[in-house]
């Protein structure tokens, strides 16, 4: 088994063996705490310009399956596991981890004490690293790590985003969720489907599914897709997707979101969400490392009860003061577009995970409704943005 | 929601005997939910009838009622309590049963007591086989195709759609109780018989198997606004077709795809809300089709379970606890994680580790039980290891079995078998047939298969275990293969030295994957042919990579802080022991429980661990056992969950360099490593592992008698067979004969002649010099006493004296006893008094100390000593309202009995009478004769104002309601019929039928008793076995001697247990229930709380 390092910017060194496609990578090191889905989680363009740790003990059991990409390949720079396994076991399997690591070129690394690089990361906060199965010298990696450039402000999103609009016809199929149709709200499947274009800021393939799920036509329009552009298709719904990096790297998107808000209804996710804050006039900061998991509780205001989400994020967006200050139950802050609310946090640190118009038929969740990978708790929010289409279509 | 203010009182019902299927884990979690409804400033009304748990410690409620788990009685707990709610999810099927019972009778309803955690509608769906088919079906999940049937022509009739296998259920039983798998005709029948008699309700559910499924469990947790998380996937090894309880299981589930467990995540979270589990925990099981990913729903358990215990003990979310606060009204977000203090209990634990769980299993004590593992449950215990991959947890908890094997060993010789090597056809046979039978043995068979080069798909096909898991335990395999190979190539025979095969940096990595895979010091010397130590010196004096680290349990995978030292050994880069410089005490464990060493003895870790933090010294826990209290994050400061080697002890005491450890509370687990440890170095608190030796020793035993000039039965070591002939025919027969170094009475037998020895040397026993074979004298009819007492090194007191009510040979722990005695003279129990203090001070006993004693004829003889704390403390403890381990734990740090306040034997007007419980009903064909092979799993303590009573709710709370009228059935051995007419004539009295065989009824009509003569089975029918079985009998007698009466009326006793009739197979016995009848007659039922008993 042939080695490999991994060098973190602060000097931290871990030796392991070399895992997937030999070579050098750098990348952002974050951790993921999700104990399934790391096909789902490579293939996720949000990771672009990270290495994921994956803190799960055995990482590539039930290899790889052909319908679980949440896009066409795989997106993270690096891949780091406590223990590959050598012989996958699952029926849908048709590749194993290695494979297709080797396949897709990423460069992975095993054998590390994935807890104590966690903890690291947890103490110290993500950081740049570099990981070579190639250059085996640990200063010259810590040199290069520290040459990555920070993530702060970079566009990642025109890297991840489609070249031209599609649409896209697929549902999830057998794998749909309970009630994750809009069979809750029977009128849609009978009438016309509703037309909504999705923003593509780096979507995972798992949004257009549920969406079809919800008998909705889909349009998957590129990130710089302008208002005007998007005017012209009249569609009946606007979805900002999940996608990579720091949102204020894609802040050419915001004068587009701020035309089209309050227009037609729209849901963020993710990226969607942050680029939704901002568009509404509330900043965006970055988290020491970020949430990235499958277990992650986030209270919803109105009913105070409490889903299990699915969440990949490094940024955050700022609790208006407002809101924060005003009277238990009416945490309402004004914008532009008329009055917003706050209506998820997260209940492991009071982050800010999703926010609804008051007036305007708008809702965004810092999470993942579609989920894939991770619980199906939230997949009730596409059938409220269908609810906000019906509304809205009158 | 805040915590609900219309409760003030609340009655917590346990879970009885420890039974297979029942054990520990519910004393955990009734101790938990006690412990937080009593934080959240309710009063706890508890009742329990097993004295060695930690819930009925009098501390721990406000009111607790040691008492049989009867609706009869509970009705009488709530007459006089008045609860306002019942929590009934916290004592297993015993609790839910009783509290179907205490609903349908309309008691709870007459005294206004609300049902907490689950509604009775919902314990009836989950639990009623055809509800809850029915409630799946509504909500569009399946169930495995089957029908409930209520005779055997409907059964035989539905084996068209089922076909064979076929899988037979009964209803409301536990562990699966009287269930099985038919592979023809002829077995069906058979085992639907059994269940329609074992299931309460006499309905039983035929299934279609699901043989070779992957299984699955599922952790849910509800609270009143309908939050629910999943606390913990775990998948098991072994697949559909052996019960989960018996399955090796392991967290979190390994061969899911997310798609795949977010489809069982969705159905267990649709599951609880249709069953209408408002609040709290369930345990739901699930089958996969590893074909095509089809889900089918096994069952639901609305309730904690052993699985739960697991769950919370493998993730460190602490299901039970919440599960109280829940049922009061809180909601999950309300509750913070314990572990991390800044997050919320509304979350879904993720790990970064392995848990396995093994089952240990006591087939060698019940012969003639089948050892085939299958839906009913047949394991008494069980322990968990954790580590950073499956290899690593699976070998820890093969060594934390303590069943002598290191890890990962050959059965069939082939520790040094290389592959290319020659096996012989006899071998080749037997590892394969070892893979084909689903025993207990098989994952080390699959280990010999692979060394053989058996392929995965082969292995697979006849196992059914998935083969990512077949994958992890060839890797193990290889590892060890490397090791060999490398010792061969390097051309040296055996012994190796660790140096010549891991000093280079190959050999450097091959020892750490080693390490990183679990294998023991031990297990690696085996294969090098050196001892354990040999490789552990070795290893710490080339220390840099191969040291072993610790890593916290902290629920949620390092993304916060560990607040709490929950820990297990790992060989990573950093350690997170971060040992304090406090002043520590490490407490050792008593392992996987086992017959002859159980809760009792985790009962007495958990009061060290109490007294300890009474007095300011910081405790540190060793244990692999995942259902005990002790292994309760919140019981010690901090707890190291890890197998009782001497390995692995050994590295925690370098770690934490304790004052001192403990190693008299775990039973004979942590007693086997006393020396060891004191060799390397670590101070063994109280009585020193000398003084142990001397009593453990037989020749250093027998000289201590004779300088203090006391009596032991005439006795002998023999090293041979021949020698042993010689002993025996010096001594006199009958003998009772055993191996040496045993617990439980392993193998212990009551020998009659020469004939039998000679029988008994052939099919039991080598032995030799190694292994010599223990000949002592057996006392006839002698009565045997247990003494507990407790001493400081100067002044030791008698804490107990018990009589035992069966003769003197039947094992202590299997014999139900009395405190105080019933019968002796004072005279003797002054003697047992001065022998106990003479002995205790002659060994220099600080701490617990337990003897037995026999009494024939007026003269005292020493059976045992024990330096250690014994089974019955906790039932002396009890018994006379003081914390006997606590004080012995106090003693051992210095503290005199004097400043404990503990200087005399207590005098109390009550009397307790322990009972023993057995598993025979789960082993078929094992005859029920007590003998000196301890067999029983748990007890029960009856207590009451008088002997008769006291015997009355033992015999009820271990299961056996004796009638106050009816038929008795005797059948007696010659010696025993001059003292049956007493007997007779006593139950004639009270109102009884008496029937006979012939012999017997001869003797009684002689004496005055009017009997009716059945026949026995040999003579012609009806016969006594068909009146049992028509249940018109409602107490057996039957005594027997020599071995053939015993074969002859084996199906007397049988068929008495298999109907649930008061049997009794020794005179002293029914004599005991005779003088209950009397008392039941004289007095109603009383209850009566031990904060009664011994006001403060």
């Amino acid at each position: 088994m042939s080695k490999a390092i991994l060098a973190l910017a602060d000097g931290t060194i871990f030796e392991g063996r070399a895992l997937g496609f030999t070579g050098e990578s750098s990348g952002e090191v974050v951790f993921n705490t999700a104990m399934t889905g790391y096909q789902e989680i490579l293939t996720d363009p949000s990771y672009k310009g990270q290495f994921v740790v994956m803190t799960c003990s055995h990482i590539g059991n039930y290899g790889v399956a052909r319908q679980d990409h949440e896009s066409r390949h795989t997106w993270a720079e690096g891949f780091i596991v406590n223990e590959a396994s050598r012989r996958p076991s699952n029926w849908r399997s048709h590749q194993s981890l290695h494979e297709y690591l080797q396949q897709q070129g990423v460069v992975g690394i095993e054998g590390i004490d994935t807890r104590y690089l966690t903890r690291h990361l947890r103490d110290h906060g993500a950081q740049p690293g570099v990981m070579s199965h190639v250059d085996l010298d640990a200063a010259s990696l810590v040199k290069k790590a520290q040459a990555v450039p920070s993530t702060t402000g970079r566009d990642m999103v025109s890297a991840v985003t489609c070249s031209a609009s599609y649409a896209w016809e697929e549902g999830s199929g057998e794998w749909t969720p309970p009630n994750g149709s809009s069979s809750t709200n029977g009128k849609a499947s009978t009438s016309k489907p509703y037309h909504v274009v999705v923003y593509d800021f780096g979507v995972k393939l798992n949004i257009l599914r549920r969406l079809v799920d919800c008998q909705c036509k889909v349009t998957v329009v590129p990130a710089s897709t302008t208002a005007k552009t998007v005017r012209e298709i009249n569609p009946d719904g606007l979805v900002l997707s999940n996608g990579p990096g720091d949102p204020q790297g894609a802040s050419y998107a915001v004068p587009h979101i701020q035309d089209l808000l309050g227009w037609k209804p729209t849901l963020g996710i993710c990226l969607g969400h942050q680029l939704l804050g901002l568009s509404l006039g509330l900043p965006t900061y970055k988290l020491k490392f970020g949430h990235h998991g499958a277990n992650h509780p986030v209270m919803d205001l109105r009913s105070r009860k409490v889903e299990i989400t699915s969440q990949n994020h490094n940024y955050a967006v700022t609790m208006p003061e407002t809101a924060q200050h005003s009277e238990q139950g009416k945490p309402i802050f004004e914008t532009e577009w008329g009055p917003f609310t706050p209506t998820h946090v997260s209940l492991n640190d009071d982050c800010l995970e999703g926010l609804v118009g008051c007036e305007k038929p708008v809702l965004s969740v810092q999470y993942h409704p579609e989920a894939s990978p991770g619980p199906h708790d939230s997949s009730y929010l596409f059938n409220q943005f269908i609810g906000m289409m019906e509304q809205h279509r009158g | 929601m805040p915590k609900r203010q219309d409760l003030h009182r609340i009655l917590l019902i346990g879970s009885g005997p420890i039974v297979i299927g029942q054990a520990c884990e519910f004393d955990y979690s009734g101790t938990q939910a006690c412990k937080a409804l009593k934080q959240e400033g309710y009063e706890v009304v508890l009742v329990n009838s097993n004295p060695a748990t930690i819930m009925t410690d009098p501390d721990l409620a406000d009111r607790t009622y040691v008492e049989p788990i009867t609706v009869e009685v509970v009705e009488r707990i709530i007459e006089r309590e008045r609860p306002d709610a019942l929590l009934p999810t916290m004592g297993g099927q015993t609790a839910l049963n009783v509290t179907v019972g205490l609903h349908q009778q309309g008691i709870l309803e007459k005294y206004n007591v609300q049902l907490i955690g689950a509604s009775y509608e919902a314990i009836q769906k989950a639990e009623d086989r055809d509800l809850f088919k029915k409630a799946m079906d509504r909500i569009g999940l399946c169930t495995p195709t089957s029908l409930m049937i209520k005779n055997k022509e409907d059964a035989i009739n539905f084996l068209d759609v089922v076909g064979f296998p076929a899988i037979v259920r009964p209803s409301f039983t536990m562990g699966g109780t009287g269930g099985n798998i038919a592979y023809n005709r002829e077995e069906f029948e058979q085992y639907v018989d059994w269940a329609l008699l074992m299931s309460p309700v006499g309905e039983v559910l035929i299934e279609r198997s699901l043989i070779g499924w992957k299984e699955y469990e599922l952790e849910v947790m509800r609270d009143l606004k309908d939050n629910v998380v999943i606390v913990c996937p775990i998948e098991n090894f072994d697949a559909m077709g052996i019960h989960t309880g018996d399955s090796i299981t392991v967290a979190p589930a390994m061969t899911l795809t997310d798609k795949e467990y977010q489809i069982l995540r969705d159905a267990a979270i649709k599951i609880i809300r249709e069953i209408g589990v408002d609040t709290g925990g369930s345990n739901i099981q699930f089958a996969v089709n590893p074909e095509n990913g089809d889900m089918i729903v096994i069952e639901m358990n609305p309730r904690v379970s052993r699985s739960s215990a697991l769950a919370s003990k493998a993730t460190g979310f602490p299901i039970a606890k919440i599960a109280a606060k829940l049922a009061v009204g809180y909601t999950l977000d309300e509750i913070s994680n314990d572990i991390t203090h800044v997050t919320k209990a509304s979350f879904e634990p993720t790990i970064d580790y392995v848990v396995v769980k093994i089952p240990r299993f006591a087939f060698e004590k019940f012969l003639g039980s089948d050892p085939t593992l299958t839906t009913q449950m047949k394991s008494v215990g069980e322990a968990m290891a954790l580590g950073k991959n499956f290899k690593e947890a699976f070998q820890k908890a093969l060594r934390s079995l303590e069943t002598d094997r290191c890890g990962l060993v050959s059965l069939s010789g082939l520790d040094h078998f290389l592959e290319g090597d020659q096996v012989a056809d006899e071998v080749l046979q037997q590892v394969k047939q070892g893979v084909r039978a689903s025993q207990p043995d098989r994952p080390w068979h699959i280990g010999d298969g692979l060394r053989l080069g058996f392929s995965k798909d082969e292995l697979y096909a006849t196992t059914h275990i998935d083969p990512w898991f077949l994958d992890q335990l060839e890797e193990i395999v290889d590892c060890e293969q490397k090791i060999l190979r490398k010792g061969r190539v390097a051309g040296k025979d055996h012994p190796i030295s660790p140096g010549d095969l891991f000093s280079d940096s190959e050999g450097q990595e091959l020892l750490q994957e080693a390490k990183r895979f679990g294998f023991s010091d031990e297990r690696i010397g085996q294969l090098l042919g050196c001892t354990g130590n040999v490789v552990r010196d070795w290893r710490k004096a080339h220390a840099s990579h191969h040291t072993v680290t610790y890593a916290r349990v902290d629920t949620c995978a390092a993304e916060f802080e560990a607040q709490t030292p929950y820990l297990y050994s790992t060989y990573g880069m950093q350690c997170e022991a971060r040992p304090t410089s406090n002043q520590k005490v490490a407490i050792l464990g008593g392992g996987p429980n086992r017959i002859g060493q159980g809760i009792e003895f985790d009962y007495c870790c958990v009061h060290a661990a109490l007294a300890l933090r009474d007095i300011g010294v910081e405790t540190i826990m060793v244990n692999c056992n995942p259902e005990t209290v002790s292994t309760d994050y919140d019981t010690s400061d901090r707890l190291y969950f890890e197998p009782l080697t001497e390995e692995d002890v050994l590295n925690i005491m370098d770690k934490e360099k304790p004052m001192g450890v403990v190693v008299q509370f775990g039973g004979q687990t942590p007693l086997k490593l006393a020396l060891p440890l004191e060799r390397a170095g670590v101070p063994i608190l109280g009585t020193t592992p000398d003084s142990i030796d001397r009593a453990e020793d037989r020749e250093r035993f027998s000289d201590l008698i004779k300088k203090l000039r006391l009596q032991q039965p005439r006795n002998g070591i023999a090293r041979s067979g021949d020698e042993a002939y010689a002993i025996a025919k010096h001594i006199g027969y009958p003998v009772i004969v055993r191996p040496s170094y045993v617990l439980g009475g392993r193998a212990m037998q009551i020998v009659y002649d020469e004939g039998s020895l000679r029988k008994y040397i052939q099919t039991n026993i080598m032995t030799s010099s190694q292994y010599p074979l223990l000949v002592d004298q057996y006392l006839r009819d002698a009565i045997e006493v247990d003494v507990d007492a407790i001493s400081d090194g100067s002044h030791v007191v008698v804490a107990g004296i018990m009589e035992h009510v069966e003769e003197a040979g039947i094992h202590s722990g299997d014999s139900a006893c009395s405190l105080p005695p019933f019968s002796l003279s004072e005279d003797i129990i002054e003697q047992v008094r001065i022998q106990t203090i003479a002995l205790a001070m002659e060994l220099q006993v600080i701490g617990l100390m337990n003897i037995q004693y026999a009494v024939q004829h007026g003269e005292v003889y020493i059976l045992e000593v024990n330096p250690r704390a014994s089974r019955t403390v906790p039932f002396v403890s009890k018994t006379i309202g003081v914390p006997l381990a606590k004080l012995a734990m106090k003693t051992m740090l210095g503290h005199s009995l004097a400043s404990l306040g503990f200087t005399e034997t207590k005098k109390f007007q009550h009397i307790s009478v322990k009972e023993s419980v057995f598993p025979f009903t789960k082993f078929g064909n094992v005859d029920v004769l007590l003998g000196p092979e301890m067999r029983s799993t748990g007890e029960v303590m009856g207590i009451d104002q008088d002997f008769g009573w006291a015997f009355a709710k033992a015999q009820s709370a271990a299961g056996l309601t004796l009638p106050r009228q009816g038929t008795v059935i005797i059948s007696v051995k010659e010696s025993d019929k001059a003292g049956t007419v007493d007997v007779a004539l006593r139950l004639q009295r009270a109102g009884f039928h008496i029937q006979a065989t012939r012999g017997t009824a001869t003797h009684l009509q002689e004496h005055g008793v009017f009997v009716e003569m059945v026949n026995k089975v040999k003579e012609g029918r009806p016969h006594l076995v068909d009146h049992i079985k028509n249940r018109q009998a409602h107490i057996v007698v039957n005594t027997v001697g020599t071995t053939s009466s015993q074969d002859d009326s084996l199906s007397i006793r049988r068929e008495a247990v298999q109907q649930g009739i008061p049997y009794f197979t020794t005179i002293q016995g029914i004599r005991a229930a005779v003088t209950a009848i009397e008392a039941m007659a004289k007095h109603p039922l009383s209850v009566k709380s031990l904060q009664e008993y011994h006001p403060t």
